[in-house]
């Protein structure tokens, strides 16, 4: 027994009128409403492209507004005609004029004549709905909604508000669960009379006709009433984005629909000739009881939505520009920062990078060029040694530098010296992981030839600097990982504290750690440090450094006894 | 936003809205055709002066992508511009003798086209030299993008300039007409741009790329805007400010997400480093036609005697939307 289709039109008339000849010609008898807005002449038109087929019929016209009673009673009226018309059809199936059928009718009716008494319709009770827009599930069914949502949203607020506050309660008719689901639906002979005859319909048109939004909840709320076996799902593939609106195929969707093998797709565009050229061409049907399985779709429209409303991590565009602490990710993977390393080892970034599998730069916010791996020039992404360039917005610079690198973790040196502005940036990155040797700044100046009155002056200027970078990596909003040893305390003992920061970064590589990187020579360190007092400047950050008893620079040959196991 | 400002910006809308009024009798009709114009059709307009090698290329391009009629403004054309374009079917043509910076860049020009014209219709406004893209450029024509921000309520699409050049000097390899200039200047800078928000107007300011990275190198303050926002569904009372940048009311540069999403956008492809180059760069100096006192070519002419290549190996080849999409420079938003 055949399907019958109830279509649902109110503009792109000639596609409708494809599909419907499609259909009509498959012996499938079709309805058609057609939105009492379209003018009468493309009315006329759209009956005389029909007019040679003879189980093609027209229903009352309604004016049909988004989330209105009208889309309802349109359907109501297309279905009172179909099963009146057509006695012999079994299903009745709502469709729009942006429908496209994806398999041959025939295939529909040896699907559905396989499940004789299944009505197949999307309807969940209002507390499983998590796709209501607006926040409305169960008060679509309990308020008054006089106002347009989509003309007057300010009124109708309020006037929501204004229920809610003054606790207004509709009363929901008895019997009635509320259901809500997708409106496009295929119901039974038998369900679809049953809701259409029922002495009480009047009750329930009175009711649904002041429901917000009827036309997912009148149907599916009343098959409850009806169905015998109800299947909770639309035979019509159908998306929704965030917003609610319908996610649209286009041509370079055809493989997708063609491996969906749903029935009927919407929203098609109407300019997609390749689809309705593809779908409407006319096909023997597959012998293969295939079920229809939009999983691929699925994903792909999810995707979609999931790019719109969190975007991808770390990046910064022309259409992608959170604002501060909105970012989903500050950066898009994870880097280290090692501050004051490369003052008191000898080639730290070389040693490095012989450990660890990951790109390790010199002082990227260097005062006197962006010192990338490799002496390089320039970098990935075209980023340059600039530091006129780096300097107009350090922040870009490093978000981008992270973002070309995708893939390959970044190390950088940092000390007092370089441009201090991404400070509270990575101290706030939960991707960063920030290592700090305090004082070791005051090792190249303890080995500089300059006077030492200008040697004081700087000293004081870095310990300011360090002290100022030292208090936002102490304060309560950091987020990134952040290990901070005295100068003194980390000479002590270098191994243990580097092998926690090498484990943490390449953690697959269970090495023990086997040569140290060389300490600079510090003869005269204490010394200095006591000159740099004895001028009045109190050199606080660097630990303990008793005069006399100079840190030897042996660590490198005695690395061994340290590791214990 | 106080009413202050909200009254200061509508008085700005009104001078520039006043000021393509009154620049509206520099142009002449050469050729009017915007009678053949159907209510949904999507237009280009266009400011162009000395174009036509370029020019059928970028007929081309355009047409293929579905645009249906062109408005072009000829600033003096005297290499045969003008002629070419009146023959087309699809163009119209008014042309002018005025001075283009007295004009704010063409863009009195423009929108006094796009007001009198562009009411009610998607709207593309691009130079010569600027090839838009968006999602899925290569299997929907522009028609599906416009239906689609029009159902998701989005009155513009912003697309960012992205430099591209030749591998070698630019003058090296001569550009012939009806020849795609991408096959020529195909690479590009793929991740050393930098943004700031502007507060008053609203939209983001781009800038970065290979002309900061090597004109600009120690000025970055003074290097290009990137930001553009060319297709508009155009509205009475739309006013375009500067170049394409930005337009009032501040509502249309809206076009970024601020709360970790992303929303569509595209590229304006910009196929300005091609030979002809240095000859146009010394025109141009000695015509001190263009922005900020033609800083931007004396910049160039400084380099270009050197025979600078933009290239580097870091640079990208170009090969199509969806590379640009993974590398984050356009997206495709919640279009799928």
């Amino acid at each position: 027994m055949p399907v019958g289709f109830v279509m649902m039109c109110h503009t792109a008339l000639d596609r409708a009128a494809q599909v419907a000849r499609y259909w009509a010609q498959s012996d499938a008898p079709v309805v058609i409403h057609v939105d009492a807005r379209v003018p009468r002449a493309a009315f006329r038109q759209l009956q005389d492209d029909l007019a040679d087929l003879g189980n093609v019929s027209f229903c009352r016209r309604f004016k049909c507004d988004w989330g209105t009673w009208s889309l309802v009673a349109a359907a109501q009226a297309g279905a009172e005609k179909m099963l009146e018309r057509h006695p012999e059809v079994s299903h009745v199936f709502l469709a729009s004029g942006a429908c496209l059928p994806l398999r041959p009718v025939a295939e529909l009716n040896a699907y559905l004549d396989r499940r004789p008494w299944t009505d197949f319709i999307e309807s969940v009770t209002t507390a499983d709905v998590g796709w209501t827009v607006g926040g409305l599930d169960i008060e679509r069914f309990t308020l008054h909604f006089p106002f347009s949502w989509k003309k007057r949203r300010k009124l109708f607020d309020r006037y929501v508000n204004l229920q809610r506050r003054l606790g207004l309660r509709r009363h929901i008719p008895d019997g009635l669960v509320p259901h809500l689901g997708s409106q496009w639906w295929c119901l039974t002979r038998a369900t679809l009379s049953a809701i259409l005859t029922d002495p009480d319909r009047p009750v329930h048109d009175r009711y649904f006709r002041r429901v917000w939004i009827p036309d997912e909840s009148y149907f599916q709320t009343l098959v409850r009433l009806y169905g015998t076996s109800i299947e909770s799902r639309s035979l019509t593939l159908s998306k929704f984005d965030y917003q609610g609106k319908p996610h649209v195929f286009y041509d370079d969707h055809l493989q997708l629909l063609r491996r969906s093998d749903c029935f009927v797709a919407r929203k098609i565009w109407p300019q997609a000739d390749r689809l309705y050229k593809t779908f409407l061409a006319p096909r023997a049907p597959s012998l293969a009881h295939t079920e229809p399985d939009p999983t691929k779709i699925d994903r792909l429209f999810s995707k979609a939505v999931e790019r719109r409303l969190k975007g991808r991590a770390g990046l910064y565009m022309q259409s992608r520009f959170p604002r501060k602490d909105r970012e989903n990710g500050k950066t898009c993977a994870q880097y280290s920062i090692f501050h004051g390393f490369a003052d008191i080892f000898e080639n730290f970034d070389s040693w490095l990078s012989k450990q660890v599998t990951a790109r390790v730069h010199g002082h990227i916010f260097g005062p006197e060029r962006v010192e990338f791996a490799g002496g390089e020039t320039l970098y990935n992404g075209c980023l340059t040694d600039s530091v006129a360039l780096r300097d107009y917005n350090p922040r870009a610079f490093l978000t981008n530098m992270i973002w070309n690198a995708r893939g390959e973790r970044q190390c950088f040196m940092f000390s007092p010296r370089d441009n201090q502005e991404c400070n509270w940036f990575t101290a706030t990155d939960p991707n960063a992981q920030i290592s700090v040797i305090t004082g070791a700044w005051a090792v190249p100046l303890f080995h500089s030839a300059r006077p030492f009155h200008e040697v004081r002056r700087e000293a004081a200027r870095l310990q300011k600097v360090e002290q100022a970078h030292l208090d936002i990596l102490r304060s309560m909003y950091v987020k990134a990982r952040v290990r901070i040893w005295t100068m003194a305390d980390f000479i002590e003992n270098p191994m243990e504290p580097l092998q926690t920061i090498i484990d943490e970064l390449s953690p697959r590589t269970a090495r023990r750690l086997t040569e140290a990187p060389r300490l600079v020579d510090l003869t005269g360190f204490g010394q200095f440090l006591q000159n740099l007092k004895n001028q009045g400047m109190q050199p606080r950050l660097m630990g303990d450094f008793p005069m006399g008893e100079d840190p030897r620079p042996a660590t490198g040959r005695r690395g061994r006894p340290y590791l214990v196991r | 936003m106080g009413w202050r400002q909200t009254y200061r910006l509508r008085l700005q809308r009104k001078r520039y809205l006043i000021r393509a009024f009154r620049k509206r009798r520099e142009m002449k009709p050469v050729v009017n055709r915007t009678a053949l114009i159907r209510p949904r059709d999507t237009l280009v307009f266009v400011t162009a002066r000395n174009e036509r090698v370029r020019l059928p290329y970028f007929l081309r391009y355009y047409r293929e992508m579905g645009v249906d009629h062109f408005l072009f403004v000829d600033n003096d054309s005297d290499d045969g511009s003008r002629e070419y374009l009146a023959e087309q079917p699809d163009v119209s043509v008014w042309s002018t003798r005025a001075s283009y910076k007295r004009a704010r860049f063409g863009m009195d020009w423009m929108n006094w086209l796009l007001r009198r014209y562009g009411r009610g219709h998607w709207c593309l406004t691009v130079d010569p030299d600027e090839f838009f893209i968006y999602p899925f450029c290569d299997t929907r024509p522009i028609r599906a993008l416009t239906d689609w921000l029009e159902t998701c309520a989005y009155p513009s699409f912003p697309a960012m300039l992205l430099d591209m050049y030749p591998k070698g000097p630019i003058d090296a390899q001569p550009y012939h007409e009806g020849q795609d200039p991408f096959e020529i200047a195909c690479w590009f800078d793929a991740g050393n741009y930098t943004i700031s928000k502007n507060g008053l107007h609203q939209n983001l300011w781009i800038q970065g790329g290979p002309r900061a990275r090597v004109f600009f190198p120690d000025a970055p303050f003074a290097a290009p805007s990137l930001n553009k926002i060319p297709l508009v569904k155009w509205r009475r009372g739309y006013v375009y400010i500067s170049s394409t940048h930005m337009l009032l009311p501040r509502k249309l540069n809206k076009t970024y997400d601020e709360w970790g999403g992303e929303r569509a956008a595209g590229c304006l492809l910009h196929a300005k480093f091609l030979s002809p180059l240095s000859a146009k760069v010394s025109e141009e100096l000695t015509r001190r036609e263009h922005y900020a006192n033609s800083r931007e070519y004396r910049a160039y002419s400084e380099h270009l005697s050197g025979q600078p290549d933009l290239w580097c190996k870091w640079s990208e080849r170009y090969i199509n939307w969806r590379q640009l999409e993974i590398i984050g420079l356009m997206s495709k938003g919640n279009w799928a």
